[in-house]
Formats: C-alpha cells, sequence, structure tokens
C-alpha cells in the first residue's frame, strides 16, 4: 500500500475494485465506514459478484471477470475527455509531457517492437526521446503529438462507454455512474483511494490491471495524498516482510536484483543495476544501489566479506532464466528438482492446477514440510486415490510454533512493523522456524566444513545471534542485524539510524537497507520514544558490549493520545510513534506529491506534509509526515525512486506494453472485441493442450475466499469454531445458471475444467447474474478455494479447475478467470 | 491480574454445555479437560499481532504461569482496529489450545503408508545428509562460460507466514547454500 489502513478514513471516494475487502479484510473495512459516516465519502464496489463489500457500498457496477483494463480504460477515457484532470498535477509530478520516440506505435493490439517467435517485445521502440545532455525531452504544454499525454488520450479514445459495457458485461448507467462519481476526485480538494487485492493481481494481465488504475490515480491527482493512492490490500499477515525479506527467486532483501549468469563480477553487477539519471532535478534514489548491496554483503558474511574479494559477490548463485512458481512445479514435474523445503506454505491447496502439483511432488527425493498443523501438502503421499507404495519421496514434518508463541515483528498492508511478543509455551516439540532454520545452518556448517562443493559461503556464512542451548537465536540481534550497524570506523559496533548512513566500502552492514532505522542506538531516538517508557526499550549484546537501544518497532503510543503533537490540519491516522513504518517511518510514501510547488498542500483540509518557512529558525522545514527526502519544495521531482522522479502515465520497462490494453484471458468465452489480440501476447504458454475451449466449456469462473477461512486453509480448517461456521466448499450460481442446470441450494454438481473436476454443493444466489457480452449470454460461477483433503475440514480444492498460466511481467498465476462446464452429480466422496 | 470474566465463563459454561449436548455424539472431551484445568492464581497479558491477513489487528494474550492461553480478545489500544477482530482473530486462542497441533517430528520414509516419530538430532542430521547430498550433485559450476555456483536441484517454498527475522534467517541461509529457486505466497 501506499498509505495505510486508517487512512481510508480520509478519503472522499473509496473505489473497491479487485477486492472484497468487507469479507476478506473485515477490520480494516470499519475506516471505510467512518469515512462514510463522519463526512459523507462515497463507497465504490466493482466486482464480478454481489459481495459484501458491496452490500457496504452506495454504487455497484458488475464486470465480468478478466476485464479490468476495458472496464479502468473506459474511465481514463472519461476523465481525459471531460477534462477531469488535475492538470498542475500532472504536468509537473509525471512523464505526461515526455517525447516518446518516433519508432513508437499501437496498432492491432500490439504495441511497437513486437516479435512473435520471442513472444516479447524490443522495448527499445518506447524509449524517451533525449536531449543533448541526456535528459528526457518534455512539451510543458502537453500539446506536441508525441508526447505521453497525447499518447494516452489516443490510446484510450477506443474505450468508449458502449465498447466497454459490451466487453465487460457492466450496465451503462451503473457505468457512467461509477466513472462520474469517481473522476469527481480530479479537483485537489477532493481524493479517492483505490483498494485492490488479488481480484487484481491473478491475471494474465495483472500488472496492466494495476498500472490502469495507477494511470487514473495519477490523472485525478491522487497519489501521496491523505485519502489517496493505490493500495494494495496484503492478504497475509507478513506477505508484506517475506517480500521485502525477498523469499523471491529475483531479488535479494531491499529489493535489490538477484544476481543473473552473465553479470560476473560486482563491478558489473552495480554497473548493470544502478540507474542513472542527467536530470539535477532527479533525486534518483536508486543511485545509492551500491551502498545497499554492499551493506548486504557485509551482513551475510562479516569479515569474509572485502573489498578484495569483490565483497563475498562471488558466493551468490548466479541464476538463469524464469524461476518464478509456476516454474517451479514445471521443473519439480519434469524431475529437475529433487529436493523442496516448504515453510508454511500449502501448495497442494494453493498453488494452480493442484493435480499437476501434487504429482510433481511425487516426483521429489524428498520434502521437509514446516508447519503447526499437518498440511495437505505434508500428506501428499496418501491423499484419496492414490497409491503411498507408489510414491518414493521421503517426507520430513517439522513442528512449529504459533505467532504467539515467539517473538518477533510482522509488516502489515500498510507497511507497519509491528512487534509482537511469546506469550505461550508451544506444545510438545514444536520449535520457532528461526531454530529451525539455525539447527539447519548449524548442521551444515559442521557438513561442509568436512568438505563439499563450493563449502565457503555456507562455512563463513555470519550467524552471530547468541543461539542457546535450544538453537533459539535471541530475535533482537537478528532485528538488529537487519537495520544493520557500522563495522568499522568510529562508530563500530553501533546501530545505523538511517540509510543514508550505509556506505559502499564495506564499513556498515544492513540486512535490509528499507529497515534501516527500525533497531537504532538509544542516542538517536527522539520525541515520545524516549520520553515515555516502554518494551521497545531494549538493549542488545555486541561483541561483547551492552547497547542501550530503541526496538522501534514495538512502540505502541497512539496519536490520539497526544493531539498536542500533531499540526493543525495534518491528516488523521498517521501515528508515527506507533510501531514504526518502512521507509524511514514514512506513512505515506510519494507524499511530495501531496504539496505544490511551493511545498504547499493540494488539500489543506488535511495535509501529509507542508513546507513551513518558520521552522529551523527561518530557514523552513517540512512538518508532518516524514517527507519523501528534506529537500526544499520545488528542488526535486516527487517520485524519487524513479530514475526520472516522475511517475509514469507511460511505461517503459514492462514486458507486455507501455499502457494498459485489453486482452482477454487465457481462456474466455468471447473473441476480444478491442483488437484481433486475443491474449497478452507476452505471457508464456505452458501447456498449450490444457487450454478449454468455449464450445466444450462456456461458462465463466473464478475463485475467491471467505471471512472465516485463510488462504489454503491449514490454519483455519484445523480451528473448531471456524470449521463450524464454514464446513464446506460451495459453488455459487445465478437462478438462471442453477435452472439450466436442474439444480438446487444444496444438490452436488461436478465442476470441470481442461485441467481436472471439483464436486461441491450448489450455492443458488442472485449475487451472480448473467452477463449480456458482445450481445451474447455469458454466466459467470465463483468457488472458494480454502479446502483440501486434510484437517478438520476437508473438500474438493478450487485450484483443481485452474491453469498453469501467469501474468507476463510478474508471472502470477491466472486463478480468476477461466472457463469450465457445470453439471449435476450424485454425491461422492472427496477423490482427488 | 485476576481471571476475566470471559476465561471464567468459559471455563464454568463449557462443563455445563457438556451435560447438555452430550447425547448428540459431540466430542465433549476436550471442554472438559479444558473446564478440569485448574483455576490460576494470576494471569498475565501480553500484546500480540493477528497472524492472518494483512491488516495487522492487536490482539491480547492472557496465560497462566505455565505458558497456558485462557483468554485472548482485540487490543482495545491498538490504533488499527481498537479493540474488534473478525471471525478468525475471535478464534486465535484455538491455534495454540489445539490437540491437532504438531508436537513431534515426523517422517516417512519412501513408500510407507505411515509417519514415524523421530527426535530433533536424528531428524536435522537427515535433513541435512540429503540436502547436501541433493546440492552437490545437482550443483552448477559454469554454464555457457560464465561461473555460476548454485544448485539446481533443491528449492525452497513458505515465507509469508513467518516473521520478519525469520524470513530474513531463512533468505540468508538459502542465498548462502547456492539455492536460486526461492518463492513464497508473494508470488501467487
Amino acid at each position: 500500500m501506499t498509505n495505510h489502513w486508517i487512512d481510508m478514513t480520509n478519503a472522499d471516494v473509496v473505489m473497491i475494485c479487485g477486492s472484497n475487502a468487507v469479507e476478506n479484510h473485515p477490520i480494516a473495512a470499519r475506516w471505510i465506514r467512518k469515512a462514510k459516516e463522519e463526512h459523507g465519502a462515497v463507497v465504490l464496489s466493482c466486482d464480478p459478484r454481489y459481495t459484501r463489500t458491496t452490500s457496504f457500498s452506495d454504487h455497484y457496477c458488475k464486470l465480468r471477470s478478466g476485464t479490468d483494463i476495458a472496464f479502468v480504460g473506459g474511465m481514463i477515457n472519461y476523465a481525459l475527455r471531460n477534462d477531469r484532470v488535475n492538470h498542475e498535477y500532472v504536468r509537473h509530478y509525471t512523464n505526461a509531457t515526455f517525447i516518446i520516440n518516433p519508432g513508437f506505435d499501437f496498432d492491432l493490439g500490439l504495441f511497437a517492437g513486437y516479435d512473435a517467435d520471442r513472444r516479447a517485445y524490443d522495448k527499445a521502440k518506447w524509449a524517451y526521446e533525449l536531449d543533448e545532455n541526456g535528459v528526457p525531452k518534455r512539451d510543458m504544454t502537453m500539446e506536441h503529438p508525441r508526447c505521453v499525454f497525447q499518447l494516452l488520450k489516443r490510446h484510450f479514445e477506443r474505450y468508449d462507454v458502449e465498447t466497454v459495457c459490451s466487453v465487460t458485461g457492466a450496465q451503462q448507467e451503473e457505468y457512467n455512474k461509477i466513472c462520474d462519481v469517481y473522476t469527481s476526485t480530479w479537483s485537489p480538494d477532493r481524493v479517492g483511494t483505490w483498494l485492490y487485492a488479488m481480484g487484481t493481481t491473478q491475471h494474465t494481465h495483472g500488472t496492466q490491471n494495476i498500472r490502469s488504475y495507477v494511470i487514473l490515480q495519477l490523472l485525478l491527482g491522487n497519489i501521496g495524498m491523505a485519502g489517496g493512492g493505490v493500495n494494495a490490500l496484503r492478504g497475509e499477515s507478513n506477505v508484506q516482510g517475506s517480500t521485502d525479506m525477498a523469499l523471491l527467486f529475483h531479488i535479494l532483501p531491499g529489493y535489490l536484483k538477484a544476481p543473473e549468469a552473465p553479470v560476473q563480477s560486482l563491478q558489473a553487477y552495480l554497473e548493470k543495476y544502478t540507474p542513472k539519471s542527467n536530470d539535477p532535478m532527479s533525486a534518483n534514489w536508486w543511485q545509492n544501489y551500491p551502498k545497499y548491496t554492499v551493506s548486504l554483503l557485509k551482513a551475510f558474511w562479516g569479515e569474509h566479506a572485502t573489498k578484495d574479494n569483490d565483497f563475498a559477490y562471488n558466493y551468490l548463485g548466479k541464476r538463469s532464466g524464469n524461476l518464478s512458481y509456476i516454474s517451479m512445479f514445471e521443473a519439480m514435474y519434469n524431475g529437475d528438482i529433487k529436493g523442496l523445503f516448504c515453510f508454511g506454505q500449502n501448495p497442494a491447496v494453493g498453488g494452480p492446477n493442484s493435480n499437476k502439483e501434487r504429482e510433481a511432488l511425487a516426483k521429489l527425493d524428498w520434502l521437509v514440510a514446516v508447519d503447526i498443523f499437518e498440511s495437505d501438502t505434508s500428506v501428499f503421499w496418501k491423499r484419496p486415490g492414490v497409491d503411498p507404495s507408489q510414491i518414493n519421496t521421503e517426507v520430513f514434518l517439522l513442528p512449529a510454533v504459533a505467532s504467539m508463541e515467539k517473538e518477533g515483528s510482522v509488516v502489515n498492508s500498510g507497511r507497519w512493523a509491528q512487534w509482537r511478543y511469546k506469550a505461550a509455551e508451544a506444545p510438545g516439540d514444536a520449535i520457532s522456524d528461526a531454530a529451525i532454520i539455525t539447527k539447519l545452518v548449524k548442521e551444515l556448517k559442521a557438513a561442509y566444513e568436512q568438505g563439499g562443493k563450493f563449502p565457503d559461503p555456507i562455512v563463513k556464512l555470519t550467524w552471530d545471534y547468541g543461539v542457546d542451548e535450544h538453537d533459539e537465536p535471541e530475535i533482537h540481534r537478528v532485528a538488529a542485524e537487519v537495520n544493520g550497524y557500522y563495522t568499522d570506523g568510529p562508530n563500530k559496533g553501533k546501530q545505523i539510524v538511517s540509510f543514508t548512513k550505509l556506505a559502499d566500502d564495506g564499513s556498515t552492514c544492513s540486512g535490509n537497507w528499507l529497515y534501516c532505522g527500525s533497531y537504532v542506538q538509544r542516542e538517536d531516538g527522539k520525541g515520545r520514544e524516549i520520553e515515555e517508557q516502554g518494551k521497545h526499550l531494549t538493549t542488545i549484546q555486541r561483541d561483547g558490549a551492552t547497547l542501550q537501544t530503541i526496538n522501534r518497532m514495538a512502540r505502541r503510543m497512539r496519536e490520539v493520545d497526544r493531539p498536542d503533537l500533531i499540526p493543525a490540519g495534518r491528516c488523521r491516522g498517521l501515528n508515527l510513534d506507533w510501531s514504526w513504518c518502512w521507509p524511514v517511518n514514512r506513512r505515506i510514501i510519494y507524499n511530495r506529491a501531496s504539496v505544490d510547488l511551493n511545498g504547499q498542500p493540494w488539500n489543506p483540509k488535511q495535509f501529509v506534509i507542508r513546507w513551513n518557512p518558520e521552522l529551523k529558525d527561518g530557514a523552513g522545514g517540512w512538518e508532518g509526515d516524514v517527507p519523501d527526502g528534506g529537500w526544499a519544495p520545488g528542488t526535486r521531482h516527487p517520485f524519487i525512486m524513479r530514475p526520472e522522479g516522475l511517475a509514469c502515465l507511460f511505461a517503459t520497462a514492462l514486458a507486455d506494453g507501455p499502457f494498459p490494453e485489453h486482452y482477454e484471458p487465457l481462456e474466455s468465452p468471447i473473441d476480444n472485441l478491442l483488437s484481433p489480440q486475443q491474449n497478452n501476447p507476452a505471457i508464456k504458454i505452458w501447456e498449450p493442450d490444457k487450454i478449454g475451449d468455449r464450445g466444450e466449456y462456456p461458462i465463466v469462473a473464478t475463485t475467491y475466499r471467505v471471512c472465516e477461512h485463510w488462504q489454503a486453509g491449514n490454519m483455519t480448517r484445523n480451528t473448531p469454531w471456524l470449521v463450524e461456521l464454514m464446513p464446506n466448499v460451495f459453488v455459487e450460481m445465478s437462478p438462471d445458471l442453477a435452472q439450466s442446470k436442474g439444480v438446487d441450494t444444496g444438490d452436488w454438481v461436478r465442476v470441470t475444467t481442461k485441467r481436472g473436476q471439483l464436486r461441491a454443493r450448489v450455492l443458488v444466489t442472485r449475487r451472480f447474474e448473467p452477463f449480456f457480452i458482445g450481445g451474447k449470454l455469458v454466466h459467470q460461477i465463483g468457488i472458494p478455494w480454502h479446502w483440501g483433503y486434510n484437517g478438520l475440514a476437508t473438500g474438493d480444492s478450487a485450484n483443481l479447475l485452474t491453469p498453469h498460466v501467469g501474468d507476463a511481467n510478474t508471472m502470477i498465476p491466472e486463478f480468476k478467470a477461466f472457463l469450465c462446464q457445470v453439471e449435476k452429480s450424485e454425491r461422492e466422496e472427496v477423490t482427488a | 491480574m485476576q481471571l476475566t470474566r470471559r476465561a471464567f465463563l468459559k471455563s464454568t459454561g463449557a462443563a455445563g454445555t457438556g451435560a447438555l449436548f452430550g447425547f448428540l455424539g459431540l466430542d465433549l472431551r476436550p471442554s472438559v479437560a479444558y473446564a478440569a484445568r485448574a483455576r490460576p492464581s494470576r494471569l498475565t497479558t501480553h500484546t500480540t499481532i493477528c497472524p492472518y491477513c494483512g491488516v495487522g489487528c492487536g490482539a491480547i494474550v492472557q496465560v497462566d504461569d505455565d505458558g497456558r492461553i485462557w483468554n485472548m480478545e482485540g487490543d482495545p489500544d491498538h490504533p488499527i482496529n481498537e479493540g474488534s477482530l473478525c471471525s478468525k482473530g475471535a478464534s486465535l486462542h484455538q491455534l495454540h489450545d489445539n490437540a491437532r497441533r504438531l508436537q513431534k517430528v515426523r517422517y516417512r520414509k519412501p513408500g510407507a503408508d505411515r509417519w514415524e516419530e523421530l527426535s530433533w538430532d536424528q531428524a536435522i542430521k537427515m535433513i541435512a545428509e540429503r540436502f547436501k547430498k541433493t546440492r552437490d550433485e545437482t550443483w552448477m559450476e559454469s554454464e555457457n562460460g560464465h561461473t555460476v555456483n548454485r544448485t539446481n536441484g533443491v528449492a525452497c517454498l513458505g515465507g509469508a507466514s513467518l516473521d520478519t527475522e525469520e524470513c530474513y534467517l531463512l533468505v540468508k541461509a538459502m542465498r548462502a547454500c547456492g539455492l536460486v529457486w526461492i518463492e513464497h505466497q508473494a508470488r501467487i
């Protein structure tokens, strides 16, 4: 999220599209309700189904699964045609003024530079035109025919209301209402927030779905503002923290790149990934990339990472190709991956095309599963319908502890890192994941000291965490290393207060530069965090010395208790002294875009930051949130993480085009009405023989979640109260479809796709209505996906039906739109 | 701290409910056992964060001196949830107080149809042996003339349910071992 949960209450219009927040983030929905009740905010819900969120909203418009770009593209067109654009914001804070190379073009659904054989674009065709200093050329009038603003207008003028409604199945009257209400936030004193979740991302064009939201939010001037932003409502308590820590093939902690095979030296790596800008107005924050990289390598290998050995850069394995989740299971299925560690994840239920993923597990030599309950994945070898004697995988199932049985932090969707404590004793032999990893590292260090392939990175790995006799590390020392400390110089051994202090000469270490400032020296503290007592005041040991420290993640000082500390007119809810938020405790990112070039807020009624010329003895300073850099107003562009310094209406780095363009999902009931290009041209087709034909599978299907269960269900399907509330998987369908299939609520149906089949009871509901798509009647059904064959509550997994295909940029699977057939079935037991 | 009203009702009410609904065939042993726990003389309160969705609601946990949970409820001082919880959050104590929790290391031999139990020492030794064998057998030193030093044969999955510090330890360990197949819930 660019913003945070409480900030939703600052919005004038709340758009919920691609999320069912009231069902899946119910407590956050309190803040939306407060916005309605306290200042009459308008809530919009756009979804294929009339959800709990819809029942909470003022206006609803339905759209068929997989048509977000058509839907939002029409809203962008509406804003441009009706001049509902914050021109000053767009001119100064986005790349609307940039001139694009003459080679750029768009025709018949394809952008310039497409290579059909590689299913990839030559992105050089989309480059900015540069001046003699290498700075992108701009036309501040935004009238140049090749400037981004004009290209944007041209691209989206095809998305007229009739076409959009024909593609999406939206009703024109409802659609126009949504466009009118949402684009009303173009005026500087009104703001709209856009909330989305997996309904947006889990498509073959998921990244471009989000791009379409971003473009609209930029035109309306809603990013950086209180009550604005583009907000991904994340579904796991620490999926933000785990992403920051880079448990993903393509990154290292802090969003550094995982090195690729051709990048053989540290110098080559830093040259390749450190962006350059010749624009003096661009802060180009990633120019600090070398400092963050070297500090990470120092945190991993300590004294063994020296200038002479490239700070141990060659200890990192070099990757080739795409190694994302779907690729991993394809490689496992093909027998290339022999061993798998699985920490608290349940791919037998949560992965697409579950039959294939379950079969892939059987190709492993060994599986180590770590969990608090016996997961479906850990017992794949005795699932219904298989003969265990035919499965030769060795399986270890390690008992882990629950969240209240250990100490550490989790990062919520608003990037708040919140500390929690060990309250209860874990049952039996269960130990923390930290202890399990430590045991493994200890054993491997001992083994590789005796020899083995490339042993140094393991043997020399630092693991200095005051590990106790049960192999439990002191988690505060881990947190302190993640923050970082000086490894040399006058401050050696002391915690670093900010990533601006990190160095590329080996004198600092930091496990994740973004977390610099989360765990600091007591003398670097200020305000309430040193004035008020609390468990955030800590001591840690390092090299025999005792450090007086502040664990900022453990701070619990609410702003409502000290309203006197908040400048009059500042937006509500920042809670700067509650927990800690990356980066540098900034609660709303890109907040320099919330003020004009003079540093005065677009919306003075609830400012995020504001330039106050009286501060610092008349030198002037910012007040409010932590600003995106302390430079004086108008001296730096506001989007400091971009080399351009500006937000990108036109994005030159994505795999599938600089603008979002509507393509149908891989499986779709109709031909693309906007171009002859049926699917996203840049996706990888893994299984051409597993794509369902619309004649055989005419019904659109989607998957989603219910409040009472969580993800792949291993925690909630073993929790008695929740099982009692929501015991069984079900298939939701409209009365029309139910009638045509001869079924009623409670009957059993069989849902089939090209990949597999599912049996479940039917729930007949008007929450689904048929769509008229291109003049044709199309039905859609929906299935919650939490169930599996193991646990207290069992049932068929919706992912038995979903395809092994992913987004062109992220490879997130297309769980949300596929084709199926439905037929009445007799009750049968779960088969697989 | 005294036993809270809610924990008191739970501990006394469960036995009565058992007598009432026993004929329905419900398994009442857990509630009876719960009710039979000696009432503690004091409870200690800790704060925690809900492990489910990404909202990050606060909860309080009240435990006796043996580390057993007697009550969990929304943290009224937490600025996001201000004491409220959803159905999942309201059931949090059942993650701890649950007969289905794994208590021992389990091991399944190739072709076997059942689990065996192992000690931690046995299990970690066996896992490390298998890991080292697979890693070293699938080790790739170079590819197309580039030094790559990685294992193509071992993968690591998961992390969104771990604490941030644990995620850091996991990525540090796995990258040091030369893994490149590293993924988790964020991708799906």
